[in-house]
C-alpha cells in the first residue's frame, strides 16, 4: 500500500512509501497518529499548517462485512482539538483498492482560485475548478456522476464548507447517489480552506487489497458477517426502522432532550418516532431499508419521500430527527426531513446545527416550534452566506456568544447529541471525556444504560459509568480504525466469537497475532495520542466538563449532572 | 386495577401503540405480558414509571408499563 500526498501550496503531488509505524494503523488510528504527528496543535485550524487526512479501515475493501468506513481528520476548525469523523459511502472502498492507505491533503494554494482532486490508479491530479463553485452537493454529485460515471466516488463540500463555517461537513456520495456525511467537527471548512471543491476517485485497475491468509480471512468473514446478522439489533431493529427507533424508547426512558435539554420527554415523540417514519415511508413507497455502502449487512440507510411519493432525504437519522425535532419542539416530520435534505445539499453538520437552532430560539431569533422558521434559516441565511447565516453557520457555542446566551449545550465547543447526560449518566461521561468536543458514537453508553445491550447499568446513578464509557472508548477507537460501522459493536460486544472472527480477519490480513485485547491496545494508544494532541492544544482536564446548566434537574426523573471533576478526571486514567 | 401499556417497535404489529389495562391488585409486570400474549424473548427492554423494570415488579394503580423489543442506534 502507498500514501497519496498533495501540497495545495506547490499544486504538487507524491507517492509515498508506509512508514513500518503505520501499517496496522487504519481509519481513525492512522487519521489522528498522522495529524498528531505532521500538525502542530497550535497552528489555525483554517490556516497552511492544518492538513486534511482521509483514511479507509483497516479491513475496507475486503469481505468483511460493514467495513467500507472512510475517516478523515485534522485539527477541528470547531473544537479546536484533534478531529476524526467518520462515514460510509463509495469513497472508503475506492481509496481501499487503489492500495491507498491515507490521502493527505496539506498547506493552502495561493490566490482566490478554487481546485478539485481526481485520484486514480497513477495519482491524483490537481484541476481548477469553476463550473461547481456555490452549488450544493447534490448538485455536485449529480454533474459528477454524468461527468465521470456511475461508478465514480465522490467527496464534496457544499456552500458551508466553501464559507468556511464551523459547522461544515463533507459529503460522500452513497451507491444510490445520494450522501452520506464526514459530520462532525468542521471538517468541510477544512477542505474549503484548501480551496478543494470536490475529490472523485476512480479505482480503475486498482492494485486491489492484500490478504496474507486468504482462507483463513474467508472463514473469519463468514462468522463475523453472520454474527451481525443473528444480533436482535443489527439483524431486526436497525434494518426495520432505522437509528430513530430510539425516539420512542429515549422518550419513554425520560432521556430525549426536549426544549434546549430543558425536559426529558417531548409531547410529540410519537409524531416523529421510527414506527410513525417506517408507516410513513411504505405509505410513500420510500425505501425503508439499505446500506449506505456496498457490504452493509446490517442496512439501518433509508429513503424518505415526500407526500406526493417523490424523494426527500436518505440516510434520515435519529439524532438529526431529535435535534431539530425535540430538541427544538418540532413535531413535523416532513419539516424535519426537509431540514435533513437542505443540511445535507449545504453541507452541514445536523447535530451541531440543530444544537444552534435550539440556542437560536433562546435567543428570540426565531419561536420554539418554528419549523418552517428553522427551514427559512437555512435557505435564506446560512446557504446564502449572510452575516445571521455565518454565525449560526459556526455552530451553537459561536451563536450563543454572538447573542449572549448562557444556555448553550456543547462540550468543547461541540453540540450535544440525543440523550440527556442527566437521564443516561453514562453518555455524560463520554461527552465530557472524549477528545471528540461532545459524541455520543465515541462511548455509546446508552447501550448499557438504556437498550440493555452489553450489560446493565442503572441509567440515574453513576455507579460503574466511569468504567463503562471508558471501555467503549477505547473499543470504539479500535472498531473506528478497522473501517468497520459502529453498528457492528452490538454484536462485538455482545457475542465472543464475533470480536475473536474479527481479530482473525486483521492477523490473516496483516499477518499480526493479535489478541483482542491488543486489538483494545490500539484503541487505548489512538486514545492517548489524541488527548496528547488535545493537550499540546492548550486543553486542560477542565475542558472535559459539561455545562454549568446540567445542575439544573431534569423531569421527569428531576435528576442532576453530579460527577465531580476528579471522578471525570478517572475516565482517561489507564 | 388499571394500567397504561405502552408496545414499542415490531411488539405494536397486530396488537396496539398505548392501551389502559385492568388488572388484578398486586399483579406482576410478567402478567401483562401474559396477558397481551408478547413474545417473551422479544421483550428486551422494560420500564415501569420510565424506570427499567423486571418482569418480577409489582405493579401499582396508574403505573406505566412500556415493553420494546431489542433495539439499537445511535
Ligand atoms: S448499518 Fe447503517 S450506518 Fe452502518 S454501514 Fe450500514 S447503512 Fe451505514
Amino acid at each position: 500500500m502507498k500514501i497519496y500526498r498533495v501540497n495545495m501550496a506547490k499544486l504538487s503531488f507524491v507517492v509515498e512509501e508506509v512508514p513500518d509505524e503505520w501499517k496496522v494503523l487504519g481509519g481513525r488510528g492512522l487519521t489522528s497518529v498522522i495529524i498528531a504527528k505532521e500538525v502542530e496543535p497550535t497552528c489555525h485550524p483554517l490556516g497552511g499548517k492544518n492538513k486534511l487526512v482521509f483514511a479507509p479501515g483497516l479491513l475496507t475493501g475486503t469481505m468483511a462485512a460493514n467495513a467500507g468506513r472512510l475517516s478523515a481528520g485534522a485539527k477541528s476548525p470547531l473544537t479546536g482539538g484533534i478531529k476524526e469523523s467518520n462515514s460510509g459511502g463509495t469513497a472508503a472502498q475506492r481509496l481501499a483498492k487503489l492500495g491507498v492507505k491515507a490521502l493527505i491533503i496539506e498547506d493552502i494554494p495561493d490566490g482566490d482560485k478554487w481546485y478539485c482532486l481526481h485520484v486514480h490508479k497513477e495519482g491524483v491530479e490537481i484541476k481548477e475548478e469553476n463550473e461547481l463553485l456555490g452549488k450544493g452537493n447534490y448538485e455536485v454529485i449529480h454533474t459528477l456522476t454524468s461527468r465521470y460515471g456511475e461508478n465514480t466516488g465522490v467527496l464534496t463540500i457544499g456552500q458551508a464548507g466553501e464559507y468556511k463555517m464551523s459547522a461544515a461537513n463533507i459529503s460522500v456520495k452513497d451507491p444510490k447517489g445520494h450522501i452520506r456525511s464526514l459530520g462532525r467537527g468542521g471538517l468541510g471548512a477544512v477542505m474549503g480552506s484548501k480551496r478543494i471543491k470536490f475529490i472523485t476517485l476512480d479505482d480503475n485497475d486498482g492494485e486491489g487489497i492484500e490478504v496474507l491468509d486468504k482462507e483463513k480471512f474467508q472463514k473469519a468473514a463468514k462468522i463475523f458477517n453472520k454474527g451481525l446478522l443473528s444480533h436482535p439489533v443489527s439483524g431486526n431493529a436497525l434494518p426495520k426502522y432505522g437509528t430513530n427507533v430510539l425516539v420512542n424508547i429515549l422518550n419513554e426512558a425520560g432521556g430525549l432532550p426536549t426544549k434546549n435539554f430543558r425536559m426529558g420527554q417531548f409531547e410529540g415523540a410519537e409524531k416523529i418516532c421510527g414506527e410513525t417514519m417506517y408507516d410513513t415511508i411504505m405509505d410513500r413507497k420510500g425505501d425503508p431499508t439499505h446500506g449506505c455502502h456496498v457490504g452493509c449487512v446490517i442496512r439501518c440507510s433509508q429513503t424518505y419521500n415526500d407526500k406526493d411519493n417523490n424523494y426527500l432525504t436518505s440516510g434520515f437519522e435519529y439524532e438529526t430527527i431529535w435535534g431539530f425535532g425535540a430538541g427544538c419542539t418540532v413535531d413535523d416530520l416532513d419539516i424535519i426531513a426537509h431540514v435533513d435534505q437542505i443540511c445535507d445539499d449545504i453541507g452541514i453538520d445536523t447535530i451541531e446545527t440543530a444544537g444552534t437552532m435550539m440556542v437560536a430560539m433562546e435567543a428570540g431569533i426565531l419561536p420554539w416550534g418554528d419549523g418552517p422558521g428553522i427551514l427559512k434559516l437555512f435557505k435564506e441565511e446560512i446557504k446564502e452566506g449572510t452575516p445571521l447565516g455565518r454565525i449560526l453557520g459556526n455552530g451553537a457555542d459561536f451563536t450563543g456568544r454572538a447573542f449572549g446566551v448562557t444556555r448553550i449545550p456543547t462540550v468543547k465547543h461541540q453540540s450535544i447529541p440525543a440523550y440527556d447526560p442527566r437521564a443516561v449518566k453514562g453518555i455524560g461521561v463520554t461527552y465530557a471525556t472524549t477528545t471528540m468536543g461532545a459524541d455520543h458514537t465515541a462511548g455509546y453508553s446508552v447501550t448499557s444504560n438504556v437498550l440493555n445491550v452489553g450489560g446493565r447499568i442503572d441509567p440515574l446513578g453513576k455507579e460503574g459509568q466511569i468504567e463503562l464509557s471508558r471501555n467503549l472508548q477505547i473499543a470504539t477507537a479500535s472498531v473506528d480504525s478497522a473501517g468497520l460501522c459502529v453498528f457492528t459493536a452490538f454484536a462485538i460486544l455482545d457475542y465472543e466469537p464475533v470480536s475473536h472472527a474479527l481479530i482473525d480477519m486483521i492477523n490473516a490480513q496483516y499477518g499480526t497475532n493479535w489478541s483482542v485485547d491488543d486489538w483494545f491496545d490500539q484503541g487505548r494508544y489512538i486514545l492517548k495520542t489524541e488527548r496528547a494532541f488535545n493537550q499540546a492544544a492548550g486543553f486542560t482536564n477542565k475542558d472535559d466538563r459539561l455545562p454549568e446548566f446540567f445542575s439544573e434537574p431534569v423531569p421527569p426523573h428531576n435528576v442532576t449532572w453530579d460527577f465531580t471533576g476528579e471522578e471525570l478526571d478517572q475516565v482517561f486514567q489507564f | 386495577m388499571e394500567v397504561n401499556v405502552k408496545l414499542f417497535g415490531d411488539l405494536r404489529e397486530g396488537r396496539f401503540e398505548e392501551k389502559k389495562t385492568v388488572l388484578e391488585e398486586n399483579s406482576r409486570v410478567i402478567d401483562i405480558i401474559h396477558q397481551h400474549n408478547l413474545p417473551l424473548d422479544k421483550v428486551a427492554i422494560c420500564m415501569v414509571n420510565s424506570c427499567q423494570a423486571e418482569f418480577g415488579q409489582i405493579l401499582k394503580n396508574h403505573d406505566i408499563v412500556a415493553f420494546s423489543p431489542p433495539v439499537g442506534g445511535m
